[in-house]
């Protein structure tokens, strides 16, 4: 048994392999820039396609006139130009409508999922507030769900957050037994935006529908991406976004039932565009774009589908064949493919980051990644403390090419061994000595 | 109207293919040559004279759109990626 006092010894272990991450790398880009003036003017390769994605040209080809020449008020019935923005409008209503089976009159265009999200939660709970008091949401939510339900309990709402098993889904029966007869709503995403993996919403919404209680879905990591449809998957309201979709940032839509009813209280007031539930000149330009990309991801989305997960293969695959101890996050059958979380043992996952400079990726949420902190929703899966700080996420899209993914493998394999023959983590795992026998002093 | 002979249809493969190769981005260069190809190959055996013209008609239309993309990207450059330096794989 060895005692180390805990915090210094981390503290002084983390340090050192952050500085020795940052000064070694230095000296691999002056090495290979030399004579080259313009060599740190490359720009890094993006696999963070989770936070957000490139414009797809075709989007923005369908934007351009309604940024240029068509710049009515689609709110104005008295003149031409309201008309034609309005026409361009409701056609993109209609595109969205059909990327999940939902008729145009329930399609909301709101500025993103996160206001998607407030709008749901939040709505919904308010409307029924007078007879319904409890709200099930889990773990593993985005933080704009997580964080509507902490408002929630502000104003007196309970709110369950149902725990997630090991490999990243919500057990049903756990969800059956938070379900109290003063529920209002079930708010479980359907792809989870760290970790990929996909919840049975299906079976949800049936367990919802059969009681009785509205069920919302954060599903701005899956819609264009798995095929969806609120009918058969008895979805009552779901969020959706345009820039996780290689459309524009700044728009997204909220799905909201029509049959049988679902109510929202609005969260803006105002001139009561959006059936009054969504204040605001609605962004033509935008929603156009959105539109389109809904379009192009409902065409593409088996050609995506098939090329994203053969890429996701080749990099999990040649990964785990020169790295030992790597760990994938989540359940390894049900989920996004493209997105892929890592967890390397024994390598801080921050300083991992920082040597691959020529890669943008993460360890998580993008709305996290400024905090040392380890993801919440690894910590929900049950990752041990040291390997929810090794973890990377791998986001893998339309536009990624072998070429990519290959130098990613690469420089990825590099540097853990690199870091790892730093690391006297890696050197006391390879002396046979077992971490978790080690006890840490506390201070 | 007639459908499109096979010299018609290469044509329009070849110069979808040379304006996708001009993109800028080398994400939107290595999609649209790649896709482009996946898309010929897959509809090579349509024999359906009205299906031909359709796809020929869409595949002008994204010709059209290519040529102002591509314009477009070449307005506004940026730095190359680090894989398209071959000395620095």
């Amino acid at each position: 048994m060895m005692w180390v006092p805990r915090s210094v010894a981390l503290r002084a272990l983390r340090g050192l392999v952050v500085f020795q991450g940052r000064r070694l790398s230095g000296v691999v880009t002056q090495q290979q820039g030399k004579g080259d003036s313009d060599e740190s003017a490359l720009r890094p390769l993006y696999l963070d396609v989770q936070a957000t994605t490139p414009l797809d040209p075709r989007v923005l080809d369908s934007m351009l006139p309604y940024l240029v020449h068509y710049y009515g008020n689609p709110h104005s019935r008295t003149h031409a130009y309201g008309w034609e923005s309005e026409s361009a409008m409701e056609k993109a209503r209609q595109q969205v409508a059909s990327i999940i089976g939902a008729d145009p009159r329930e399609i909301i265009f709101t500025s993103g999922a996160t206001e998607s999200n407030n709008i749901a939660v939040k709505g919904v709970a308010r409307f029924y507030k007078s007879r319904k008091k409890h709200i099930i949401t889990t773990q593993t939510e985005h933080k704009c769900v997580l964080d509507s339900c902490r408002a929630l309990e502000a104003e007196g709402f309970h709110v369950t957050y149902l725990p997630v098993k090991k490999n990243g889904i919500i057990d049903l029966k756990d969800l059956e037994n938070a379900i109290q007869p003063d529920t209002s709503l079930v708010s479980v995403m359907t792809v989870n935006n760290e970790i990929g993996v996909k919840q049975p919403v299906s079976d949800i919404g049936h367990i919802c529908s059969s009681r009785k209680i509205f069920f919302h879905t954060d599903a701005a990591q899956a819609v264009g991406k798995i095929p969806l449809n609120v009918n058969d998957m008895k979805i009552d309201l779901m969020s959706i976004s345009g820039h996780k979709i290689y459309g524009p940032k700044g728009v997204g839509a909220i799905y909201i039932r029509r049959r049988p009813r679902v109510r929202v209280e609005p969260l803006q007031s105002g001139g009561g565009q959006e059936r009054g539930l969504r204040s605001g000149t609605v962004p033509t330009p935008l929603v156009v774009g959105f539109g389109a990309a809904c379009e192009l991801a409902q065409q593409e989305i088996e050609y995506d589908h098939k090329r994203i997960s053969l890429l996701a293969e080749r990099l999990v695959t040649k990964i785990m064949r020169e790295i030992p101890d790597v760990v994938m996050n989540g359940d390894p059958v049900d989920r996004y493919p493209g997105c892929i979380n890592l967890s390397f043992a024994y390598v801080e996952g921050e300083s991992l980051l920082m040597a691959l400079k020529e890669v943008a990726l993460s360890s998580g949420s993008a709305c996290t990644s400024a905090s040392l902190e380890p993801s919440y929703v690894l910590r929900a899966i049950g990752t041990d403390e040291d390997l929810a700080h090794s973890s990377i996420r791998f986001g893998i899209g339309r536009f990624t090419t072998e070429d990519e993914v290959d130098y990613t493998v690469k420089k990825c394999i590099q540097h853990v061994k690199r870091l790892r023959e730093m690391s006297p983590l890696w050197e006391m795992v390879q002396d046979g000595i077992d971490l978790k026998s080690i006890k840490w002093t506390q201070h | 109207m007639a459908a499109a002979t096979r010299a018609e249809v290469l044509r329009l493969y070849r110069a979808l293919l040379k304006e996708s190769g001009k993109f800028a981005s080398y994400g939107y260069r290595s999609y649209a040559l790649r896709r482009i190809r996946d898309a010929f190959r897959e509809n090579k055996n349509v024999k359906d004279s009205a299906q031909i013209e359709t796809l020929m008609n869409n595949a002008k239309t994204n010709l059209e759109m290519i040529r102002r993309q591509v314009t477009i990207g070449q307005l506004y450059t940026t730095q190359k990626l680090v894989i398209e330096c071959p000395e620095k794989l």
